[in-house]
């Protein structure tokens, strides 16, 4: 099968003004007689839903909080990028363009990639009108910071808060078109299964965690904005509700899955501490413009911070990569956080830890500047791990955080299966291998503010669709399946919590498929994650019925999901005989340890169709074309 | 320092919204004191379920005090005794070995159960669609920095912009007033240029709409502002009645 990506013709920079001149329109009158289903509120689906109703079209946008403004994107800290050049750099939409190709280590598409950079400053602009209260100088324009990857101050936050009120304000435009009309909410709503109906996805099945009804809703297109899967590895800094069952369904039901083993493990986290412990908690990158990452030069090492003189410090960071120093991209800081740590040379009790210091950014700027800057980040901190960062070095160890896989979509955001689209970080599109820090929430935004309006269109007015309604029979059959599926999980009865099936799957694929993977590894995870998966639907204990606000059943449904998940996530390392970005497999590898690619082999999208539960999946290739930049060894030195 | 200790709890358990409730007492043992105080249900829930009982119901999310999903009042203080933190942030060491801690969720007539800790907290979406929001459409924004805003004033937005929308200021308030939430963003909006032309609607519209749903008014307890867990200042219900006088005297809709 031939994977269309269906990218516009002509030069890169005219690529997304010629599709949307050749798009189809719907004229105002007829957008209001179709539906459009928006699963997910975050920064993809809440704009997404906000501008859609703001055309004229009726959506139904679902989500899985008791308000869509507690969607997990509320959580990113750091900032936005924007190709703005307000401070006179030498940013352009060229450059945003190119690091964030570099950053993805030239495994995302030239065109989705040069669209995101050159919507990027309308973001800004239509954020500011929302009123969003992002940072500003003295004479009032706004401020800019800088992230990882980049030699450019490109980056605008509101505190480390920036997710917080980017997200407040697609809500805010959210919630004026619900007040016209335009949008209903279904909160607490979780997606159990997509409908397909003679090629063309046309509703979804959706638990109500209330009342535990299964409800059918149709539409004329349904958009995923689920968001990622990074809590397959149990402790993670997403939400605890973050899953990967939206856009698993869909891929069961045949929308391809691309790249899943694409996973990003951030540099900047707060260490783990104890078995019990439910999650981990970001530090955002933006501590790393003023926070040297330090490890004792000498292993085992265990004199408190302050006894360690200068000169018996190892700056890894700044030594190794003196351009670009503490501000490498994540994947690069994250493999030497753990390189140091594997040496023998990690602080802390569990000597899985290095330093991140700001004692010399309060020396030079003085206490006030920088609390000003991170003052909350710097105050969590020290809430969760009782020690003062403005006294002590931060410790930090890398964490699963964000994934760059997810369902493949085309140029227009739209999975192979008709009508279903994909978007924020529930989709596969923009960043390659490996993220750049503040791109995830230029990616929602630009994806549900600028791509989605016109793509949904497009496809809306140059296909027929027949009128259905739910009683059709395709919609009973997905209800009797996700109803069956419940059953099965209350009537296991076994004597191990779910919980407990989660921690171990994590440990797994933290230990075998995390920030460093190898042939015999991955082989033995796919074997321990089989073992597992059979234990969970034998000795899985469910409490509850299935018509009521259960928690543990939510739960139960999606470690089921990720345990099957998990399984295609290590098959996809398994295939790629490459390390770029965040996946590092050790048998490729430069001879300073950094991620050595296999351009002649692996530069292409890898898409996974579902071929039944006792079948292997099946790989299909897109080949990633680069005629705009040229193919390097990525170098941060 | 890391330490383990050992506590009694007694929590609100309801089936339902029309079902009487009551406390129920759990006791947890060896407790680390680094972890959450939700850290600590969830060790009682897998309890619980291995038992074959019913676990605790609460809500929950993020786990770093910025979704606002979470809350309960912990020995009669909304978020527990830590200042400035949600129950996702307050640990098990700011309490004592052999302490009993009581847990129940936010009571106030808008916020009704659903189950256990868990309450419906619509009303707040109720009160921003009222008015929340700038009207402003996708597409069409002028320049970002075609408006400059002085950085006191965009500070000022943003200390009022920082609410979480948990209700902790509701469940803390004797008259259950939503004050201070919509105080909150009414001060917001107001204070940035680009709020400036739909104020006086704004004002009348979230403050009607905040009566219709059986939120009470303030009498200056300030308990809201003591218990908010963003630590957003009363300053701004203030603001809100200014705003709300201003826009009685220069409304044309009556």
């Amino acid at each position: 099968m031939h994977l269309d990506a269906k990218i516009p013709s002509g030069p890169l920079a005219e690529k997304w003004d010629k599709h949307r001149f050749e798009l189809k329109l719907v004229n105002p009158a007829n957008k209001r007689k179709y539906n459009i289903i928006v699963v997910g509120s975050g920064l993809a689906g809440g704009s997404a839903a906000a501008s859609l109703g703001e055309l004229g079209y009726y959506v139904k946008n679902f989500c899985i909080q008791d308000s869509p403004r507690r969607a997990h994107s509320i959580a990113a800290q750091g900032g936005i990028n924007a190709a703005k050049n307000y401070q006179n750099d030498g940013d352009s939409i060229w450059r945003l363009f190119y690091d964030t190709i570099k950053g993805g280590d030239f495994r995302a598409r030239e065109a989705n990639v040069y669209r995101l950079a050159q919507v990027s400053n309308h973001i800004i602009d239509h954020c500011v009108a929302q009123g969003i209260p992002f940072a500003r100088e003295y004479g009032g324009l706004l401020a800019n910071r800088s992230f990882g990857g980049a030699q450019v101050s490109r980056t605008f936050y509101a505190r480390g808060q920036t997710g917080q009120q980017l997200l407040l304000g697609a809500y805010s435009s959210l919630m004026r078109q619900v007040a016209a009309g335009q949008v209903t909410m279904f909160p607490r709503r979780e997606m159990l299964d997509i409908v397909v109906i003679n090629g063309q996805t046309r509703g979804i099945v959706v638990r109500n965690l209330i009342t535990g009804e299964i409800e059918s809703h149709g539409a004329d297109a349904v958009v995923l904005c689920t968001g990622g899967y990074a809590n397959v590895f149990y402790l993670s800094t997403n939400a605890m509700a973050s899953n990967v069952s939206a856009t698993f369904r869909a891929y069961k039901k045949g929308a391809f899955f691309a790249n899943p083993c694409y996973t990003q493990i951030h540099p900047t986290c707060i260490p783990v501490h104890g078995t019990y412990q439910s999650k981990l908690t970001l530090m955002s990158e933006s501590l790393r413009n003023d926070g040297r990452v330090w490890v004792p030069k000498t292993p085992g090492d265990k004199r408190p911070p302050n006894q360690i003189p200068e000169s018996e410090r190892d700056y890894y960071l700044e030594e190794k990569y003196p351009s670009f120093g503490n501000l490498v991209p994540r994947d690069v800081a994250s493999r030497n956080a753990k390189t140091q740590c594997d040496m023998g040379k990690g602080v802390g009790e569990t000597g899985f830890a290095v330093y991140l210091d700001f004692a010399d950014a309060i020396k030079r700027d003085g206490k006030e500047v920088i609390e000003q800057k991170y003052g909350n980040l710097l105050q969590m901190y020290e809430k969760i791990t009782a020690s003062n960062p403005y006294e002590e070095p931060m410790m930090i160890y890398p964490a699963s955080h964000y994934v760059m896989g997810g369902l493949w979509v085309d140029y227009n955001l739209m999975s192979n299966l008709d009508g279903l689209f994909v978007m924020g970080e529930a989709n596969f599109s923009d960043h390659g291998a490996n993220r750049l820090g503040a791109s995830a929430l230029m990616q929602g935004l630009a994806d549900g503010y600028f791509v989605i309006p016109y793509t949904v269109g497009g496809y809306l007015a140059g296909t027929s669709r027949p009128e259905i309604t739910t009683d059709h029979p395709a919609f009973t059959e997905a209800t009797r399946y996700v109803t069956e599926r419940t059953r099965k999980l209350l009537s296991i009865n076994g004597k191990r919590t779910v919980d407990d099936f989660h921690r171990e799957l994590g440990h797994i694929l933290w230990e075998y498929c995390g920030m460093s993977r190898n042939d015999d590894g991955l082989l033995k995870a796919k074997t321990l994650i089989q073992e597992l998966r059979e234990e969970f639907w034998e000795n899985a204990v469910v409490p509850g019925s299935s018509e009521d606000f259960n928690q543990s059943l939510e739960r139960a449904g999606r470690v089921a999901d990720f345990l099957e998940f998990a399984e295609l996530l290590v098959m996809d390392a398994f295939e790629r005989k490459e390390s770029c970005g965040g996946h590092f497999n050790e048998a490729y590898q430069t001879e300073e340890h950094e991620a050595m690619r296999d351009d002649e082999n692996f530069c292409h999208v890898a898409a996974w169709e579902y071929k039944g539960d006792d079948t292997d999946p099946e790989l299909h290739k897109e080949s990633l074309v680069f005629e705009n930049i040229e193919l390097t060894q990525r170098s941060y030195k | 320092m890391t330490k383990n200790i050992n506590i009694t709890l007694k929590v609100w358990r309801q089936k339902g919204p029309h079902v009487k409730g009551g406390f129920e007492t759990y006791h947890a043992s060896n407790i680390s004191t680094d972890m959450s105080l939700l850290e600590m249900i969830d060790v009682v829930n897998e309890q619980l379920t291995l038992d074959g009982k019913d676990p605790i119901a609460f809500d929950h999310d993020c786990r770093e005090g910025i979704c606002g999903m979470c809350g309960a009042v912990i020995n009669g203080r909304s978020h527990g005794p830590e200042k400035g933190t949600t129950i996702c942030q307050l640990h098990m060491r700011h309490f004592s070995n052999g302490e009993t801690i009581v847990i129940e969720p936010w009571r106030a007539k808008a916020f009704p159960v659903v189950k256990d800790l868990v309450v419906d907290r619509g009303a707040f979406d109720q009160v921003i669609l009222a008015g929340g929001y700038i009207s402003v459409n996708t597409g069409g924004a002028p320049d970002a920095n075609s408006i400059p805003i002085a950085q006191e004033i965009a500070e000022l937005a943003m200390d009022a912009a920082a609410c979480i929308g948990c209700g902790a200021c509701v469940a803390a308030c004797p008259n259950a007033s939503a004050m201070l939430f919509t105080g909150a963003k009414i001060s917001q909006l107001a204070l940035l240029p680009q709020g400036k032309p739909e104020a006086v609607n704004r004002a009348l519209a979230m403050v009607n709409k905040m009566d219709e749903l059986y939120f009470g008014n303030c009498s200056n307890e300030r308990e809201c502002e003591a218990e908010c867990p963003k630590e957003i200042s009363i300053s701004n219900i203030a603001r809100l009645n200014r705003e709300f006088v201003k826009a009685g005297l220069v409304s044309v809709v009556k």
